[in-house]
């Protein structure tokens, strides 16, 4: 079988200083929480069909997985999954215009907020079903490695996925096959309205451990350290040193979707105001590039406004897309 | 194709007989000499060869790096399979006993049968997950159901219930070539059933029935292993001068609806036989479907005799009473022609 071309790695372009890679890392999170922003809005103006599960908070995780991954790499995403999806390199104007199921979206409209797929971008597609992905993402891992592709197979999922068996099912294989996934927990703290504590007992890493998978946890509001232990991840899978664990400890800032706005019946204000105030990831970043003298004030806030024409032309697409025929309808359902 | 290739081996082949088992066999060597993106991935598939031996011999040839032993992890293997046909992969899951297949539930009716479509027709997954039907081996209620009837009900799947070693094995290469995931049902009581196949190399395309034994008084629309219930019926009602036509359906779906009304059409009369449960059943879809396109037609309502409505019991005694039989097909076809 022909093997993949293998695009050059996004980690080690050629010609890209450090510093400039920092500042995209800051400008991917910073459009993942404006994307989100946005789509917030058009939920708020009845401009949305259904709902959507909002990212804000966990930028730092999908953008510093996806910077440590080629294009080729496969990612599979969650009900939560915008930020996957941008970091992974879609593009705005077709994940808004997937989001208000209109025909130049990622699906032609048929998937909508929770089932966004982009092959181009290794995207196998956001799944609905909490842990449903697990067999997915290991099983591309063992596609890759039986045809020789070197690429790797990410596995995005949350804390509530850790109740699925199928999860325990697909890590045990690839533990026993050495198989080049990495499954990335993204522990937002809540599995829907309930605190992981009162759902999942015992250590979450002991879960991967039991199967001898390498695992590492971190916080993940910093995206300098998530990135750092996906390089290793990636690494690893890619040289055929089998699967990692990732837990990726952090914070959802809104609430379960768009439409759960009264939370305090399952978490306290004072939480959700110390997190958004001393550990939003964005503004960690930001301090950071400061302090190290990589951008200023001024600079970011360019940068900023830069990416809001950006996505108000972007939604301005999508609001003014077509809607898909009405006898797509029976399309699809057979390849 | 013209309909008496797709039905049964023609006349200039060369004919051999071989075990349903060995039609299974034979297919996917063939697809997986063909293919080298096909592989095989289930419990017991590789030194084994399955409990049933269908498999044996497949892992000298291929390797086990491509009919590769699995932990006992029915979602998962499912799940696995589903992810690889999705990158450029082929492959063909095993689930020891259809009873089974609810374990994998979530990956083929949430994931595998939606992903084409929820993708807007990017994303595809060519999988073939082999499975078994049927009662009688006194292996009690977790091993002898037949739950075709679950998963023909899924918009995005195609199932193939394939009633002679011909069918099997040309049902099954195509099964493997095609971009779709594909439930393929076995019987295991018909593994050791002989049939003529030939030598040469034949596909069988998915959604063609195959009128097993052409009649004019009374169709028998079946399934499976039914159809050889089917042909035991008919020939007894032959020597009670009534004439029962035999339609394979091959594959409940796709299925082939035009079939299945024209011949009702010219009987008049028909019975479905299939060994999933009745209620809500394959047998209550196919009556439907005549009762709708041939109702003008009609000297008598569509009967349905489908498994009865208990868990399957282990003693003989009792399961023997819980599956079709001819004798019984016989009495119904009796009663619909007013001959008792």
């Amino acid at each position: 079988m022909a093997r993949a071309k293998k695009p050059q790695s996004r980690v080690f372009r050629h010609g890209q200083s450090h510093d400039e890679r920092w500042l995209h890392f800051y400008r991917q999170m910073l459009k993942i929480r404006l994307f989100e922003e946005e789509v917030n809005q058009l939920y708020l103006g009845a401009k949305m069909p259904g709902l959507a599960h909002l990212y804000i908070g966990q930028e730092a995780v999908a953008v510093g997985v996806c910077e440590a991954l080629r294009r080729d790499d496969y990612i599979t995403s969650t009900h939560r999954g915008h930020g996957h999806c941008i970091a992974k390199g879609a593009a705005l104007d077709r994940m808004f215009a997937e989001l208000l199921g209109k025909e130049a979206g990622y699906c032609r409209g048929k998937g909508g907020s929770m089932h966004i797929a982009d092959q181009e971008t290794g995207n196998l597609g956001a799944n609905a079903i909490v842990g449903g992905s697990a067999g997915i993402a290991t099983g591309a891992a063992m596609s890759a490695k039986m045809r020789g592709s070197d690429q790797v197979a990410v596995c995005f999922f949350g804390d509530g996925a850790l109740g699925q068996g199928l999860l325990y099912e697909a890590m045990n294989m690839a533990a026993l096959w050495q198989l080049p996934v990495i499954y990335v927990c993204e522990n937002n703290q809540y599995n829907e309205y309930t605190h992981y504590r009162e759902t999942t007992a015992g250590e979450l890493t002991a879960r991967a451990e039991a199967f001898g998978i390498r695992t590492e946890s971190f916080d993940g509001q910093d995206v300098r350290a998530v990135h750092a232990a996906a390089l290793t991840a990636a690494d690893r899978a890619r040289r055929g040193a089998g699967p990692s664990f990732l837990l990726c400890n952090t914070y959802r800032f809104h609430g379960h979707h768009v439409g759960d706005i009264d939370r305090a019946y399952y978490r306290s204000k004072a939480e959700e105001e110390e997190w958004k105030t001393r550990r939003d990831p964005i503004a960690l970043f930001a301090a950071w590039l400061e302090k190290n003298k990589l951008a200023d004030r001024i600079a970011l806030a360019a940068l900023e406004h830069e990416l809001s024409t950006e996505m108000k032309s972007a939604v301005n697409f999508a609001l003014q897309a077509k809607y898909p025929d009405r006898d797509e309808v029976r399309q699809h359902v057979y390849a | 194709m013209d309909r008496q290739i797709r039905r049964s081996p023609s006349i200039g082949q060369s004919l051999r007989e071989i075990t349903f088992a060995q039609a299974i066999n034979e297919a996917l060597a063939e697809e997986m000499r063909r293919d080298p993106t096909v592989f095989i991935i289930g419990e017991d598939v590789a030194e084994a060869g399955t409990p049933f031996k269908v498999l044996s011999g497949l892992v000298k040839e291929f390797g086990a790096a491509r009919v590769i032993d699995s932990p006992i992890s029915e979602a998962g293997i499912a799940g696995l399979g589903v992810g690889a046909a999705m990158t450029g992969m082929r492959p063909v899951v095993d689930i020891m006993f259809g009873d089974f297949i609810t374990l994998t539930m979530d990956q083929l009716v949430n994931q595998a049968a939606k992903i084409h479509y929820m993708s807007g027709g990017k994303l595809k997954v060519p999988l073939v997950l082999r499975t078994t039907l049927g009662a009688s081996r006194r292996s009690a209620a977790q091993h002898s159901q037949s739950l075709h009837a679950w998963v023909s009900h899924i918009p995005g799947l195609k199932v193939a219930v394939p009633a002679t070693p011909y069918d099997a094995k040309g049902l099954l290469k195509s099964a493997v070539r095609d971009d779709n995931p594909v439930v393929f049902f076995e019987d295991k009581m018909m593994y050791q059933l002989k049939g003529s196949v030939p030598a040469e190399e034949y596909l069988i395309p998915l959604g063609v029935a195959d009128v097993k034994r052409p009649g004019k008084d009374i169709t028998l629309v079946a399934t499976s292993s039914m159809v050889q219930v089917a042909l035991a019926a008919a020939q007894a009602l032959a020597s009670d001068r009534i004439s029962a036509e035999v339609v394979d359906v091959r594959t409940t779906s796709p299925l082939d609806k035009q079939t299945l009304i024209e011949s009702a059409r010219k009987t008049s009369r028909a019975i479905v036989i299939d060994e999933g449960y009745q209620g809500y059943g394959v047998t209550a879809e196919i009556a439907a479907i005549i009762a709708e396109g041939a109702f003008y037609y009609l000297d008598a309502p569509v009967r349905r005799i489908g498994a009865m409505d208990v868990p399957v019991p282990f003693s003989p005694v009792l399961e023997d009473q819980t599956v079709p039989t001819p004798e019984k097909v016989v009495t119904v076809a009796k009663a619909l022609c007013n001959r008792i």
